[in-house]
C-alpha cells in the first residue's frame, strides 16, 4: 500500500477561489502532539492532546467567525486527523518512523525473503482453513489467534529495537519486520471475518 | 437592559442572538426544534402537534398538502401520497426494483438515473418531496421564532452513504434552507442526552426509527462527544415491521394478490397492530379485500417472532459497531435507545441482553433527535463560541477507487474521523498513457460491483511517459457533513482536475439551480435580491469577525501598523455593504479576507502553543 498521506501535503491542497491558504501547522506528527520521535507512544497522552488540540483547531470552535477561517481550521483538522490515525496504529506509525529516516517504505520496492517466514505464514493460514471446520471452531480460531498474537510481540520487540537505531542496517531490518507484521495483519483481518461469520450462522 | 461596554474600534454592536433550529428528517415523522433562553425544545404546530408525518400529497392545481392531513387521507388517494421518502433519498432505479413490490408508487426515469414519482401534480423526485416537507417546518421555525433564520442543523442517519446524504442537502437547498451541518442523527441523541445528564464515559445509541436503523459508539470527555465508530442500515426500520404483518395478514387470507392501491390500507392496518401490541398481550385485525373479508388474532408471541430476523441483524450490526470501536460490552455505561422503533418490547429485551447493561430512554425517543440537533444549530450559529461542547464524528462507509482488475482499493476507511484529507498516488500502466480514469466508489467489499460507484472522472493532458513513470496523487477530501470531494494531479507536469462528487443519484447542479429559479416564480428580482443579502450577511459575518480576532489577539500578534491596515479594510467594507452592489460587495469580502489571512494563521498556532501549554516540558 502506498503511504503517500505520511507527507503532510494534503493541508496545502484545498484552494479556495483563487487563493491558495498557507498553512504553518507543524507537519510532523510527533511535534504536532509534542510526543518523542520513538516507536513507543503513551496512547492515553496521545488521545487526551488530541482532545485539546480539537478543542482548538475544530472549525465549529470557528462557526462565528468567517469562512476562511472555517476552510482553515477543516485543513488542520484533517491534518491532526491524519496524524492521530498514523501515530495510534503501530504499523503505520513505524512506516512514518522510517519515512523520517529517510527510508522508502512503499510495499512494491520490498518484498520478504525470508523463507522460513513464508513458510511459518503458509502454516498459519493452513490452520485458518482447518479451524473453520473443526469441532468448536470458535475456540479453534481464538487458540490460533493467540498463538499469532505471540508472534507478533515478538516482531514488534524487534522493531522496537531497530527503530530506536540511528544505523541504516538497523532501519533495513525494520523495514523487513514491518512487511512481516503486516503479513500477520491480513492474517488477523482474515480470523476475525470468519470469526463474524460463524458468529452470524 | 445590560450596558454593553466596548473599546474604540471594537464593534458596539450588541451580540445578537441569531436564530437557527433543528430538523429530524424522519421516515415516518418529522420535526423542528430551537434553542430559546438556554433550553432546547420542539416547536408545535397551530393546534399545538410537534411531530409532522412525513407524508405529502399531492393535488392537481394547488399546493400539496403536507403533514397528519396528508397522512389521513394516504389509504384514499394512495398514487399521489408519498409516503416514507426517506427510504428512496439517493437511490437509484435499481434500487427501487429491488424494493419491488413494497412500494406502490408509478415510477418514471429521470435524469441522471434518478427515479421520479408520478403524481397528479407531476413527476416528483424524493428529493422535491423532501423539500415539501422541509418548506412547512422551514414555515413553522420562522413563525415561531419571529425572525429570519441563518441556517438549520438537519439529521441524517448515521450509516447514510454519499448519495443519501448529498440528496439530504439538496432537498434543503431547494427549501430555500441554509445548511450548518448534515448531523448524524444518533450524534444528536447523544447530545440532547448527554448533556442533560452530564455523564461521562463510553456509550452506546441504539437509533431504530421508520426506515433506518443506527448504532453509534460515543465517548464522552470533558464536553467532547467522540464517536469511536458507527453502523447500520439505512433500509430497516419499523417499516419493515409493518410490512411483516402485512405478509402475515395476506398468508392468512391464503396468499391474496394486492391490487397496488389497497396496500396502503393494509399497511396503515398493521401498523396499528404493531402499536397495539406494545401495551397489549393480543390484537384483533379485520381486513376486506375484492369482497373477501378476513378476521384474525395477532399475538405478541407470534408478532415477535415475525420480526426477529430483523432485531438480529440490528445486534449483528452492534457487534460489528463495537468490535470497530474497540470496546467490549462491559465498557458501555449506558444505552440511549432512540426512535419511535423502540417501542417494541421485544426490541428492548434483546438490546438490553445483547449490551448486559440497562436502557435509557427517558427522553421522549421521538424527540430527543431533533432536540440535539437544535442545540448543535445553536453553537453553529455562531451564539456560543465559548461553548465547551465539541462533536467529533466519523465516516460510516470507507472510500476507494478502482483498480485494476474490477478491486477496489481504500483510500479512507470506514469509521475514520471527519474532517479528513487522505492522498494515494497511482501510476501509469502504458507507455505514452495521457489520461487516467478515475473510478470513485463507497463501501466495504473488494470488488467494484459489490461497491456504490459515487463518481466517475478523467485526468486529461498527462505528458507521454513510459509505464509506471508518471505519478498521480489523488486526493479524497471529506467535510463536516460527511461529504466527499476528489481531486486528482499529476505531479510532474502539475496537470489537475477535481470534481465535487455528486453521485449520480442527485440532483445536477443546473438542475437545483432551475428549480429553485422555479419555485421563485419568474421574478429575476427576487433572485438579485436573494444574492445582495447572501453578500450582504458574508460581509457583516467577516467584519465582526474580523473586530473580535482584533480585540482578543490584535495588540498582541500584530504590529501597529498591520493593524491600521486591518481596520481600514474593515470601514472599506462596512461603507461597500451600505450600497446595492453584490459584485463589489464580494470583491471587498474577498480582499479584506485575504488581507488578514496572516493573522488569523498567527491566532492558529497561538492557539495550539496554548492547547499543549499544560504539559511539563519533561513530557516532551
Amino acid at each position: 500500500m502506498p503511504i503517500s498521506d505520511l507527507s503532510g501535503n494534503v493541508v496545502n491542497a484545498r484552494t479556495n477561489g483563487s487563493s491558495t491558504l498557507v498553512m504553518t501547522i507543524e507537519n510532523n506528527y510527533f511535534a504536532l502532539f509534542g510526543l518523542p520521535e520513538t516507536f513507543r507512544v503513551d496512547t492515553a497522552q496521545l488521545s487526551d492532546r488530541y482532545l485539546s488540540l480539537q478543542k482548538t483547531l475544530h472549525p465549529d470552535r470557528y462557526a462565528h467567525l468567517g469562512e476562511r477561517e472555517q476552510l482553515r481550521a477543516v485543513q488542520a483538522v484533517a491534518h491532526l486527523n491524519d496524524a492521530l490515525s498514523t501515530l495510534k496504529s503501530p504499523l503505520k506509525r513505524a512506516a512514518y518512523l522510517l519515512e523520517l529516516k529517510g527510508v522508502d517504505t512503499d510495499a512494491s520496492s520490498t518484498t520478504v525473503s525470508d523463507s522460513g517466514f513464508l513458510m511459518q505464514q503458509m502454516a498459519l493460514r493452513e490452520q485458518l482453513d482447518e479451524a473453520r471446520d473443526a469441532v468448536d471452531p470458535l475456540l479453534a480460531l481464538e487458540q490460533l489467534l493467540q498463538h499469532t498474537e505471540q508472534l507478533r510481540l515478538q516482531l514488534f520487540g524487534r522493531l522496537e529495537a531497530d527503530l530506536a537505531s540511528d544505523d541504516p542496517a538497523a532501519a533495513a531490518q525494520a523495514l523487513q519486520t514491518l512487511r512481516k507484521l503486516q503479513f500477520f495483519d491480513k492474517l488477523r483481518q482474515q480470523i476475525e471475518l470468519l470469526e463474524d461469520q460463524l458468529a452470524d450462522l | 437592559m445590560l450596558l454593553q461596554i466596548s473599546e474604540p474600534g471594537q464593534s458596539a454592536k450588541p451580540h445578537q442572538h441569531k436564530l437557527a433550529v433543528g430538523i429530524d428528517l424522519g421516515t415516518t415523522n418529522s420535526l423542528v426544534a430551537t434553542v430559546r433562553s438556554g433550553q432546547a425544545d420542539t416547536l408545535a404546530d397551530d393546534q399545538g402537534r410537534h411531530l409532522l408525518p412525513s407524508v405529502v400529497r399531492y393535488r392537481a392545481d394547488t399546493a400539496p398538502l403536507v403533514g397528519f392531513d396528508a397522512r389521513a387521507q394516504a389509504a384514499d388517494d394512495p398514487m399521489n401520497t408519498i409516503v416514507s421518502v426517506k427510504r428512496l433519498m439517493g437511490r437509484g432505479v435499481e434500487d427501487m426494483r429491488r424494493l419491488g413490490d413494497q412500494l406502490p408508487y408509478e415510477f418514471a426515469p429521470g435524469e441522471g438515473g434518478m427515479p421520479f414519482l408520478k403524481t397528479v401534480a407531476g413527476a416528483k423526485s424524493p428529493v422535491q418531496v423532501s423539500a415539501d416537507i422541509l418548506k412547512v417546518l422551514l414555515d413553522r421555525g420562522c413563525a415561531s421564532l419571529g425572525g429570519e433564520l441563518v441556517g438549520a442543523v438537519i439529521t441524517v442517519p448515521a450509516y447514510f452513504d454519499e448519495a443519501q446524504r448529498q440528496a439530504t442537502k439538496d432537498a434543503a437547498q431547494l427549501a430555500g434552507i441554509t445548511v450548518l451541518r448534515l448531523l448524524n442523527e444518533p450524534t444528536a441523541a447523544a447530545v440532547a442526552y448527554g448533556l442533560d445528564r452530564a455523564s461521562e464515559g463510553t456509550f452506546a445509541v441504539y437509533d431504530l426509527g421508520g426506515g433506518t436503523f443506527d448504532i453509534s459508539v460515543l465517548r464522552l470527555n470533558r464536553g467532547v462527544f467522540e464517536v469511536l465508530s458507527t453502523g447500520g442500515d439505512s433500509a430497516l426500520g419499523g417499516d419493515d415491521f409493518d410490512h411483516a404483518i402485512a405478509e402475515w395478514v395476506l398468508q392468512q387470507m391464503g396468499e391474496v394478490k394486492l391490487a397496488q392501491g389497497e396496500q396502503r390500507r393494509l399497511l396503515d392496518l398493521s401498523r396499528a397492530a404493531k402499536e397495539a401490541l406494545t401495551h397489549n398481550e393480543q390484537t384483533e385485525l379485520s381486513f376486506s379485500l375484492l369482497g373477501q373479508s378476513w378476521q384474525g388474532v395477532l399475538t405478541r408471541e407470534q408478532f415477535e417472532q415475525l420480526i426477529e430476523p430483523k432485531i438480529k441483524q440490528t445486534l449483528r450490526a452492534c457487534r460489528r459497531a463495537l468490535k470497530d470501536a474497540e470496546v467490549s460490552t462491559d465498557e458501555i455505561a449506558e444505552v440511549v435507545m432512540v426512535g419511535g422503533s423502540t417501542r417494541v418490547p421485544s426490541v428492548r429485551t434483546q438490546v438490553e441482553s445483547f449490551f448486559g447493561s440497562k436502557l435509557h430512554a427517558d427522553i421522549d425517543p421521538d424527540r430527543v433527535v431533533a432536540i440535539g440537533a437544535a442545540i448543535q444549530a445553536d453553537v453553529l450559529a455562531g451564539n456560543k463560541p465559548d461553548a465547551e461542547m465539541l462533536l467529533l464524528d466519523v465516516i460510516p462507509l470507507s472510500l476507494g477507487l478502482e483498480t485494476m482488475g474490477g478491486l477496489v482499493e481504500k483510500v479512507i476507511d470506514r469509521n475514520t474521523p471527519i474532517p479528513v484529507a487522505r492522498a494515494q498516488e497511482f501510476t501509469t500502466y502504458q507507455d505514452g498513457q495521457t489520461a487516467m480514469a478515475i473510478h470513485v466508489l463507497q463501501g466495504e467489499r473488494e470488488l467494484v460491483d459489490d461497491c456504490r460507484s459515487l463518481a466517475r472522472f478523467e485526468l486529461r493532458g498527462i505528458p507521454p511517459m513510459t509505464a509506471g513513470n508518471a505519478k498521480v496523487r489523488v486526493t479524497f477530501q471529506v467535510d463536516a457533513d460527511g461529504l466527499l470531494s476528489v481531486s486528482a494531479r499529476e505531479l510532474a507536469s502539475g496537470v489537475e482536475t477535481a470534481v465535487e462528487v455528486k453521485p449520480s443519484y442527485g440532483l445536477a447542479d443546473g438542475e437545483i439551480a432551475r428549480m429553485i429559479k422555479d419555485s421563485f416564480g419568474h421574478a429575476q428580482e427576487d433572485l438579485e435580491a436573494r444574492t445582495l443579502r447572501e453578500q450582504q450577511v458574508d460581509a457583516d459575518r467577516l467584519v465582526e469577525a474580523l473586530q473580535s480576532a482584533l480585540a482578543a489577539d490584535g495588540e498582541r500578534l500584530l504590529t501597529v501598523e498591520d493593524r491600521a491596515v486591518l481596520l481600514q479594510g474593515i470601514e472599506q467594507l462596512k461603507r461597500l455593504r451600505q450600497g446595492n452592489d453584490h459584485v463589489a460587495i464580494a470583491k471587498g469580502v474577498e480582499v479584506l479576507s485575504l488581507a488578514s489571512d496572516e493573522f488569523a494563521s498567527r491566532r492558529m498556532d497561538d492557539g495550539i502553543r496554548r492547547a499543549l501549554s499544560g504539559h511539563s516540558v519533561n513530557e516532551i
